[in-house]
């Protein structure tokens, strides 16, 4: 008996001990991620399977509202504090990287091979500067022709069948549009938000398909001032000023004209499937966008997470474990069911090709591109202000066209001097 | 310790918290951002270098700056003096009926209480074009041609600055009717008996006597209408203080510059030019002001 309680006395004493180790062990680590419903509560999720394989690692979530994210991540440099593995928008990352708050991913866990074949070609591009990876996504974005199927069969359409080219685009969406008495548009036949959508529909699918790329190879460049790049413009003008089939701002945005069923077609992106399906009483459908002279083009933007740059030893351990499980084939497949977002792996990308939705916007991913931005905002900007001058002050699209190149190519000079 | 001196201070006293107050988060940032405009302080930079008057040089020579100010003083010069015309004439009225004096009061002081964020979201909704825009529905009833307001950059800025001077009638109107009510009755009695007209008893009595509170009004409102920030914020499209800058007050170009650029540096000097600007704009107004209101 006495033996007995002798040995109870060392095993209770023994747990103890482990169980002291255990926390002392214990790795906490912080992530950063802006507030959007779908993805805060997917990722509680997945920290939670995380923790339960990875006991000795706790995860934190913390969330910023979008409008002050960017602010907030600024903010916390100067004070110190921050989280370990942040989520930033893919247009943000020169930025990041220039104030070397990234820090390269360790090349052990993630080689440039393990981006050339997990990831869709533009990724592997985007996050990699001066051949070394920052970054890693769960999930990427593309545009699609979007049309409303009823406001279609008023029009005398068949509901089914979306424009092909850019040329049926415009006849579809002459047909329409609706004007009141005074002429006043009341009903969008296409949708033109320069600043929704519209400026990435310019810059990567339309300066594409009329044959001026809008950038060199480097990104450094704008190559998009000569005629054909003018051509690209004057066509996104003409549907604003010649047919009057949509302008910005109409009924608010895009996107309220389309749910509001004001519009009748918008090019809009991915993330935006969970929103429309949520609408009551809108039938519509996603197509691929329209060809021109048959090349296609598609834009694809992202949503990625880094390591901050000052993480070290058991942390920086603990964030590559996380960020390689947020990133794994079974984090996309969650990602796509809860949030919409598509996986910026082919292979998992390959198993939804049946979604009448997702399998559209998956179909732009292996042509898409991802523009390279030095200032997300302030190239937005330019390109909005171009769509403006022409169509609010009558100036010749040519000669927009060529001081919009010039002020873009001033932006992405001062950035990397 | 005599009384008045423990008086005193006890006066000092309470005096100071408010003091400490002011110099903490008032006087000391201010001194602080003095500091930081002669830097190249951005959010992104771990350290940064003393850049001398750069900062200053770059702000007065960016077009879009020189528009941003050219903007604010249209907000002011147009704002202020319709505001201030717009709320005596109000308040005279007012204080000349009888009945549903309180009721008036209460829809005019009205906008004032309500939040700016909210008063200029139903506006730019009722600014809108056909077929959602309230306005534009109106004019379309009446067969009159529908206007852009807040999407054409020649009446965006009026279109803006109608909805700030509608939010500052409600404080205007309301500091007028309490000076209305400290004019003595009787001069205004006597002035009657010895014949003189309505008019002659608003331009000779009425309006000399509210000099002071009108004085103190234009200061006010213009002090406002140069920080005009909230309604350009919260109507021009993704809060751009578009189309083509036409709305953008410095304000919000300051605001741009420090949390969507994150060049603090800069935005800084950008709002010492403001400071600086706010500053001469008051002060000519006070000695403008002080020579009519000695009476």
């Amino acid at each position: 008996m006495k033996r007995f309680r002798g040995i109870g006395l060392v095993l209770i004493v023994l747990m103890v001990l482990a169980a002291q180790a255990a926390t002392a062990e214990q790795v906490k680590i912080t992530y950063w991620q802006y507030f959007y419903q779908t993805k805060v509560e997917l990722m509680d999720k997945l920290i939670a399977q995380f923790e339960a394989k990875n006991p000795d690692i706790k995860v934190e979530q913390v969330t910023f509202p979008y409008e002050s994210y960017n602010q907030k991540v600024a903010a916390s440099i100067p004070a110190g504090e921050g989280p370990d593995v942040i989520n930033l928008f893919g247009g943000w990352l020169p930025m990041y990287v220039k104030a070397n708050y990234l820090q390269e991913l360790p090349k052990a866990a993630f080689p440039a091979s393990y981006f050339k074949s997990t990831y869709y070609p533009f990724v592997a591009d985007s996050v990699q500067f001066g051949g070394k990876y920052y970054s890693a996504p769960t999930a990427v974005r593309t545009l699609a022709l979007i049309w409303n199927k009823k406001l279609f069969k008023e029009a005398g359409l068949d509901p089914n069948v979306p424009p092909k080219t850019l040329d049926e685009l415009v006849a579809f969406s002459k047909k329409l549009s609706k004007y009141d008495a005074q002429g006043n548009l009341v009903q969008a036949g296409l949708a033109m938000q320069p600043n929704g959508q519209g400026h990435s529909y310019i810059r990567e699918v339309l300066f594409r398909q009329f044959g001026a790329a809008p950038y060199d190879a480097t990104g450094r460049k704008v190559t998009y001032n000569n005629a054909n790049g003018v051509a690209a413009v004057q066509w996104y003008m003409d549907r604003i000023m010649k047919d009057k089939v949509g302008y910005p701002n109409f009924s608010t945005d895009d996107v309220t004209a389309f749910k509001a069923q004001l519009a009748a077609m918008n090019i809009d992106g991915s993330f935006r499937i969970a929103t429309l399906k949520a609408v009551k009483d809108l039938e519509w459908g996603a197509a691929e966008l329209p060809t021109y002279k048959g090349v296609k083009s598609n834009f694809a933007s992202f949503w990625t997470h880094g390591i901050v740059a000052g993480v070290t030893g058991k942390k920086l351990d603990a964030s590559v474990k996380f960020l390689k499980f947020i990133t794994s084939p079974e984090a996309m497949e969650q990602w796509l069911a809860a949030v919409g977002e598509l996986p910026a792996n082919p292979k998992i990308g390959e198993k939804h090709k049946d979604d009448p939705y997702v399998s559209i916007f998956l179909k732009g991913l292996p042509y898409a591109h991802a523009t390279a931005y030095v200032d997300e905002a302030g190239q937005r900007t330019l390109f909005v202000n171009m769509i403006d001058e022409i169509n609010l002050k009558g100036s010749k699209t040519a000669d927009v066209v060529a001081t919009t190149a010039a002020q873009e190519q001033k932006l992405i000079d001062d950035f990397w001097k | 310790m005599t009384l008045a001196k423990k008086r005193a201070i006890t006066a000092y006293v309470f005096l100071a918290l408010p003091l400490v107050f002011f110099i903490g988060v008032r006087f000391g940032p201010m001194l602080y951002m003095m500091g930081r405009s002669l830097t190249d302080w951005s959010l992104l930079r771990k350290s940064n270098q003393f850049l001398g008057l750069a900062n200053f040089a770059a702000v007065l020579g960016d077009p879009v700056f020189g528009k941003a100010m050219a903007n604010t003083a249209r907000y002011a010069l147009v704002g202020a003096p319709i505001v201030i015309a717009l709320s005596l004439a109000v308040a005279l009225l007012l204080n000349g009926i009888a009945r549903g004096k309180g009721l008036f009061r209460l829809i005019y002081v009205l906008p004032y209480i309500t939040p700016v964020v909210a008063v200029s979201w139903v506006w730019r909704w009722m600014y809108q074009s056909p077929p959602m825009g309230l306005i534009n529905r109106l004019l379309g009833a009446l067969g009159l041609p529908a206007h852009a307001f807040i999407n054409n950059p020649k009446e965006a800025l009026y279109s803006i600055l109608g909805v700030g001077i509608w939010v500052e009638m409600g404080y205007c109107v309301t500091i007028f009717l309490a000076g209305i009510q400290t004019i003595p009755q009787d001069c205004i009695e006597a002035a009657r008996i010895d014949g003189a007209s309505e008019s002659r008893v608003l331009r000779s009595i009425i309006l000399p006597l509210l000099m002071p509170i009108t004085f103190f009004l234009a200061i006010m409102e213009g002090i406002q209408f140069l920080r005009i920030f909230t309604p350009v914020y919260n109507m021009s499209s993704q809060a751009m203080g578009g189309p083509l800058d036409s709305t953008k007050s410095a304000a919000l170009y300051i605001y741009q510059t420090a949390f969507t650029k994150f060049e603090m540096g800069r935005a800084a000097s950008a709002s010492l030019i403001l400071f600086a600007v706010i500053m001469v704009v008051t002060l000519v107004q006070v000695r403008f002001f002080d020579k009519k209101t000695n009476y």
